[in-house]
């Protein structure tokens, strides 16, 4: 068969999972690749849980990976990579923002974030971690949080010769593409 | 040049090369985007947002008659709703060609149900086309409006939440004008009346002999031969899961159109292969084709004939192994979604959710998340329109029965004008008692922020004149004292005019209106309401940790040990601080 790349984006309804994909792929396609990428709006969109699905290679059928599969899983948060997890393949890698959003049903006390996330991802999985929204703060924007992660999504994946500074710049509001090639490399060299 | 496209908007790109001169429809996910896409192409083709979907179709229906190229688009339950214009549009035929696309929603990410809108092909007698990527979606919707003139026939484009709103590769084309047909006033062709309609409907059979004819070898349901052991016969996405789990060696019926089924192609391929799957989600609608033909295949007994498929779904029926995946130990606790900080239905529903005695009927829309804990204020929701409606109902069996239960009844300012109008027309014509409650949040919310006869703007961005909500009331027949305007951010409002509404023994509306805090603000938003930033904190020293104020249900407010409003996602909205038993929350501008 042939070879096809998954990565998975998941997190929490707006915390900027879109443009992070949008630049991965634009990246991807840029370079080549057949890409597929799925990601749904709507209800979920209002703060519940969000995936956004990315398969490159030389040619990709379904846009949608199943269990086990995931060669590379990005998560915006951490309760959010332990949902995860069954979608990674076994040996795949795991790039963990360091940042918790507790959930209505946690808000409102009929359940607790769990503990010791890290841990069991930690002992799972290959797992980098690290808390983006305090680098992006360093930087002097919060909220390219997203751009550092998809720097450090970028070297996981170990793919070769892309323009990313290019794609980023063609796909973030005029006036921050600097600070978002910025947070891209501080990402990149985690 | 190749593209990366959603579903969507190679839907709207398609319409676009082939000369569409009208499309319409009602927002709805997953297939908004085809319009707001199909508005930048605006010096070349008119699009509007209808106030509901038959409303749409029956424009779409009105600029074919008048000789163009003409569109509706809708989410799957939106057929529902113009289904009337529908049926007896598949009898007359088209003058200019016309499809209707039907986003469904397998697995139900935005929807109340997931119903298999293929039915609707065989019930009305519908040219079906079906693409399983972004660039067929593109050619599927060129092609649709060919084949629509070919065959006189309306086309259900029909796609799925996977195929418009995944993205892929698409070659774009140039636009080509199509010569508009000359209007000829034609009575017996468009006018169905039962003597008109017996000619049309025995004239259809022989145009689905036609059709059926020309799917039988058409391009798009050509058959790929490969092994002669396994035959996959699918359609729309599932052919793309199917496609990974049988590789290779398997043969390929992929089915680009599914309406009429091309009976002869079914056979012919089926005799050339030792064994036939049916990969298909939801329905077993080829199965059943195949099944009523006598040909064998292997189908719904082990692929899942409820929520949505995907590679592992597939695999796993077919050979009965499970995906290897990591075992995780911990569990995730769920996140189902929830009001956004500063939404202007918490106000209102907090409010609400206080009453005692109370049926609150609901809609469609942002506010249906109102029925989640700890708000749990609502009852019922089953379709756009029906709160009202319901409400109606349920509160006159109340009265008859002796209850002393009363009734509130809440819709969006999108769904009072989709189909709330007749409804209230309705209660307040025959004497009904229920609250009527307008969560006006000045746009269309859920599906992301459409234009509205509310909101003052058109999809393509004119501005319009506003329907007058109180003053339509009154047309209605509503006593003026009998309407209730209030800002749903101030607790003690909304609470009176509950109270008084609820009192009354005729029927009543409270317009709870501020916009929607994700919007972007129009001049008159800015002008009507303030909207000026600010912010809450909790005075640490005043707080006494009740938690009254989680009680809200704001994703701002984190209570652990202490309480503390995360500074990045609260909006000021002051509602938790009116919840407050203690005065420990300020507002700060």
């Amino acid at each position: 068969m042939k070879e096809v790349k998954n990565i998975l984006l998941v997190g929490v309804g707006g915390q900027g999972t879109i443009l992070a994909s949008r630049i991965l792929t634009a990246g991807l396609i840029e370079a080549g690749y057949d890409v597929k990428m799925s990601e749904i709006h709507g209800m979920s969109q209002r703060g519940g849980s969000v995936s956004t699905q990315v398969r490159f290679g030389e040619k990709v059928d379904a846009p949608i990976i199943g269990k086990g599969q995931a060669d590379v899983i990005v998560a915006f948060e951490k309760m959010e990579a332990l949902r995860a997890l069954p979608y990674l393949k076994k040996g795949g890698k795991m790039v963990v923002n360091d940042f918790e959003i507790p959930s209505m049903p946690i808000l409102s006390g009929t359940a607790v974030y769990p503990e010791g996330i890290l841990e069991e991802l930690s002992a799972k999985a290959d797992v980098l971690s690290f808390e983006a929204a305090q680098i992006a703060a360093d930087l002097g924007n919060p909220k390219a949080m997203n751009i550092v992660l998809l720097g450090a999504l970028v070297k996981a994946m170990n793919v070769e010769g892309i323009d990313w500074n290019k794609a980023i710049t063609d796909n973030v509001k005029k006036g921050f593409e600097e600070l978002n090639i910025k947070a891209f490399e501080a990402g990149f060299a985690l | 040049m190749k593209v990366i496209m959603t579903g969507n908007e190679a839907v709207a790109r398609g319409a676009y090369e082939a000369g569409l001169v009208f499309a319409s429809a009602y927002p709805g996910t997953p297939s908004t985007e085809i319009l707001e896409t199909l508005a930048g192409y605006k010096d070349d083709l008119y699009s509007e947002w209808a106030p509901n979907e038959k409303v749409a179709l029956e424009a779409a229906i009105g600029a074919s008659v008048a000789g163009v190229r003409s569109m509706a688009a809708m989410k799957h339950v939106g057929v529902n709703v113009a289904a009337d214009p529908l049926f007896t549009f598949a009898y007359t035929g088209v003058t200019g060609g016309l499809v209707l696309v039907s986003a469904d929603d397998p697995g139900m990410h935005s929807s109340q149900n997931e119903q298999d809108n293929r039915n609707y092909a065989t019930a009305a007698r519908l040219l079906m086309l079906e693409p399983s990527d972004s660039q067929e979606a593109k050619d599927f919707m060129m092609l649709g409006l060919e084949l629509s003139e070919k065959f006189n026939t309306p086309v259900l484009l029909r796609m799925t939440t996977r195929v418009c709103h995944s993205k892929s590769l698409v070659e774009l084309g140039e636009r080509k004008e199509v010569a508009p047909v000359p209007y000829v006033k034609n009575i017996k062709k468009f006018v169905a009346t039962p003597a008109n309609g017996k000619v049309m409907r025995a004239d259809m059979v022989g145009r689905l002999r036609d059709m059926e004819e020309y799917a039988c070898t058409a391009e798009i349901n050509k058959p790929e031969y490969n092994g002669t052991e396994i035959g996959v016969i699918s359609s729309g996405i599932a052919y793309q899961y199917a496609r990974e789990v049988f590789g290779d060696d398997a043969s390929y019926l992929k089915l680009g159109m599914t309406f009429p089924m091309p009976m002869k192609l079914l056979k012919e391929f089926a005799s050339k292969v030792d064994k036939v799957y049916v990969v298909e989600e939801m329905d077993p609608y080829i199965e059943n084709h195949l099944k009523m033909a006598g040909i064998e295949c292997i189908g719904k007994e082990i692929i899942p004939e409820y929520d949505e498929l995907n590679v592992d779904i597939v695999h796993e029926a077919v050979t009965g192994e499970k995906a290897e995946t990591i075992e995780v130990e911990k569990e995730a606790v769920l996140r189902p979604p929830t009001l956004c900080a500063g939404c202007p239905h918490r106000g209102f529903f907090y409010a609400l959710s206080k009453k005692k005695n109370l049926i609150i009927t609901g809609d469609i829309g942002c506010y249906t998340l109102g029925s989640a804990p700890p708000l749990s204020a609502l009852d019922t929701c089953f379709c756009m329109g029906a709160s009202i409606s319901t409400g109606h109902g349920a509160s006159k069996a109340l009265q008859r029965i002796g209850s002393d239960t009363k009734v509130v009844s809440l819709l969006g300012d999108s769904t009072f004008f989709h189909s709330g109008v007749t409804s209230l027309m309705d209660a307040v014509y025959n004497k009904g008692t229920n609250v009527s409650v307008i969560l006006d949040n000045r746009i269309t919310g859920m599906t992301g922020h459409q234009e509205n006869p509310g909101s003052g703007y058109t999809l393509m961005g004119d501005p319009a004149t506003e329907v007058d909500i109180p003053a339509l009331c009154v047309a209605l027949g509503m006593k003026k004292e009998n309407i209730y305007i209030v800002n749903p951010n101030i607790l003690e409002e909304v609470d009176k005019a509950l109270d008084e509404a609820m009192a009354k023994d005729e029927a009543t509306v409270i317009i709870s209106k501020w916009p929607c805090i994700l919007k972007k603000y129009s001049q008159e938003d800015k002008d009507n309401f303030d909207l000026s930033a600010r912010k809450c904190v909790v005075d640490q020293e005043k707080c006494k940790k009740c938690k009254v104020c989680v009680g809200v249900a704001c994703p701002a407010i984190r209570a652990g040990e202490t309480v503390e409003i995360d500074a990045l996602s609260c909006t000021g909205c002051g509602v938790c601080a009116q919840a407050c038993p203690f005065d420990a929350i300020k507002e700060v501008r």
